[in-house]
């Protein structure tokens, strides 16, 4: 790839220095352009992946990590794109792949992709009411009513909490041997079952 | 007086706008044999022609991802089984090598030879599945018993292996869990010319078969174009004609040290994508044969990388500095960098990518799974209105996509 075209025509590209690969972070209104110039100058012809990301210490809190390959010259290139407002441009008109993997992106993290054709929710049903791969969202899941009217009518049903056992039992990080693992519920117990 | 009328397909054809009915629209799937699991189509319908068709998926979305945020590298391995659930062993060593590339880990060769003798394992089990039931769905039946009796034999083989038929969970950041069984390699050399005689047998079968060519020939032709466009991976961008190939283009767990060609298709239709999966298999049986017969010695795991990989049970039971990286490691998962990294392996239904995010310590900030099956089922929007009704069977098995990775 070449860098240096990519950064003079676009000078607002902030390099992120990936160690797997360049990575570039571009602010919203300019993404389509930098997708076209890739695409089109610079061989990247295949949308590889595109998802949202919640960050740790980032603000806008989402954002959107696109990866770009070009077949012809076997590379990738990373695009990082901030949620401004949980806005992002869609790419869909460059890449039509990308159309479920927006998709997708506003599925499970409520990002709206501006200019998309056909901005629906791909893995949930429509009418869920969460975007499941916020952090604040609970692994469990949150009770919600049944996708089927007509049957909650009659059984009174809904869709629950995952039962949590307790667990999951894994570290919270930091480095290793800063604190012991434990279970995230501490008021579980052989007899209480979680709340 | 004249009674007679000649009459000709042309007072239908003047009528037409008269005649034209209303379109229909019919539910394909979710529990419909030819969509290979949990897949909807909704259709629309102008006699038996395709007018518009919507994939609706999701039935199989359990949340991996946000399964993966909450728990340590290794616990998740299990979880990468049930993505292409045809082709656990490759997942595995997808994930693996997605997640040392994160921690700077450098495997050692016999631990490469044996993940590349389980990929292409793994690519001969999903191949042969793939094609007896596309063989299936197009209306011949014999195929599917001769590659299921192949396959029984292969999970045999896995069996032994990694102590599971199935959900094999076989590898872990930094290695695999176990090293290879004595006499093992000998078993998988005879396996290899067993396939090669079920290849040709269905070589025979279906390759000059009238009814499947006239299914697949010229059916839902994928151009070059259209394969890039929408981001096809695999078999299915290479029977397209692009010959991309992340074994030969991106090498990785030493995929260059193989000789093999990459089988490329002309014009991207049902019957290309079923010659490219055939051909694949005998590409297949080639590198396993080299890494089998070509197997190195020594260390299976990587020995030096002490905060990731765990030390071997006889010294954890006599020793106390192994004990106690044996519990670290356990209890806090192996101990990764912050960072980001993004590794794709050339899967058997095309390119399966791992998106890691790490801010340090054992557990995954993000993980995304890029699944090659959901990428393929975005393009059917595109493809199948125009073709009809009996077509979808086809370019449903052409495409040969698993639902368990498409929904994670």
């Amino acid at each position: 790839m070449d860098a240096a075209a990519l950064s003079s025509r676009f000078s607002a590209l902030r390099d992120l220095a990936g160690k797997d690969m360049p990575t570039y972070e571009t602010a919203g209104p300019d993404l389509l352009a930098v997708v076209k110039f890739l695409r089109d100058e610079q061989g990247f012809d295949l949308l590889a992946d595109l998802c949202g990301v919640e960050w740790k210490d980032r603000t806008p809190r989402f954002g959107v990590v696109i990866h770009l390959l070009s077949t012809a010259s076997k590379e990738y290139v990373r695009l990082h794109v901030p949620a401004v407002d949980d806005r992002v441009p869609s790419v869909s008109s460059l890449h039509p792949g990308a159309n479920w993997h927006e998709r997708e992106a506003y599925d499970m993290f409520g990002i709206r992709f501006d200019g998309h054709p056909d901005l629906r929710r791909i893995l949930m049903w429509d009418a869920y009411p969460h975007h499941p791969l916020r952090k604040d969202f609970p692994l469990a899941g949150i009770e919600v009513p049944l996708p089927a009217a007509d049957v909650a009518a009659i059984t009174g049903q809904t869709v629950e909490p995952a039962p949590m056992m307790g667990g999951p039992f894994v570290s919270q990080g930091g480095r290793m041997s800063e604190g012991e693992p434990d279970a995230l519920d501490q008021s579980w117990t052989e007899e209480r079952p979680k709340s | 007086m004249k009674i007679t009328k000649e009459i000709s397909i042309g007072d239908v054809a003047a009528r037409a706008e008269e005649l034209r009915g209303e379109n229909m629209t019919l539910n394909m799937g979710p529990s419909h044999p030819a969509t290979h699991g949990v897949l909807r189509l909704s259709l629309e319908l102008d006699g038996d022609k395709v007018v518009k068709c919507d994939p609706v998926i999701g039935y199989l979305h359990r949340g991996d991802e946000k399964i993966a945020e909450n728990m340590t590298y290794n616990q998740f391995v299990p979880y990468t089984d049930r993505l292409d659930y045809l082709a656990p062993l490759a997942n595995n060593v997808a994930y693996a090598i997605a997640v040392e590339r994160l921690a700077g880990v450098k495997v050692p060769e016999r631990c490469e030879a044996i993940r590349v003798v389980c990929c292409e394992m793994a690519r001969i089990s999903s191949h042969l599945l793939g094609l007896g039931v596309y063989a299936m769905d197009t209306g011949a039946w014999t195929v599917f018993m001769y590659t299921f009796n192949e396959r029984e034999r292969l999970y045999t083989l896995f069996e032994e292996l990694t102590g599971a038929r199935f959900t094999t969970s076989y590898t872990r950041v930094g290695g695999v869990t176990r090293d290879l069984p004595e006499g093992w390699l000998a078993k998988v050399d005879a396996f290899c010319d067993g396939v090669l005689r079920t290849v040709d047998e269905v070589d025979r079968l279906l390759t000059r078969n009238g009814i499947f060519l006239e299914r697949t020939e010229g059916v839902a032709p994928i151009s070059k174009e259209l394969a890039l466009a929408y981001g096809l991976t695999g078999a299915n961008l290479r029977a397209s004609g692009v010959p991309f190939d992340l074994r030969k283009d991106k090498p990785y767990s030493g995929y260059e040290r193989y000789d093999f060609d990459v089988a490329v298709g002309t014009k991207g239709d049902c019957f290309d994508r079923y010659l490219v999966r055939m051909e694949e298999l005998r590409q297949s049986v080639r590198i396993l044969r080299q890494a089998v017969r070509g197997m190195p010695g020594g260390a299976w795991y990587a020995e030096d990388a002490k905060k990731i990989f765990l030390p071997p049970k006889a010294k954890v039971l006599t020793r106390m500095e192994e004990l106690i990286q044996n519990f670290m490691l356990v209890t806090e998962g192996p101990q990764v960098p912050p960072g980001e990294v993004y590794f794709e392996a050339e899967n058997p239904k095309g390119a399966l990518g791992f998106y890691v995010v790490s801010h340090g310590g054992g557990v995954p900030w993000r993980l995304r799974i890029r699944g090659p099956s959901f990428v393929a089922l975005s393009i059917l929007p595109a493809i199948i209105p125009g073709n009809y009704l009996t077509d979808i069977a086809s370019v449903l098995g052409s495409l040969d996509f698993v639902m368990g990775e498409c929904d994670r």
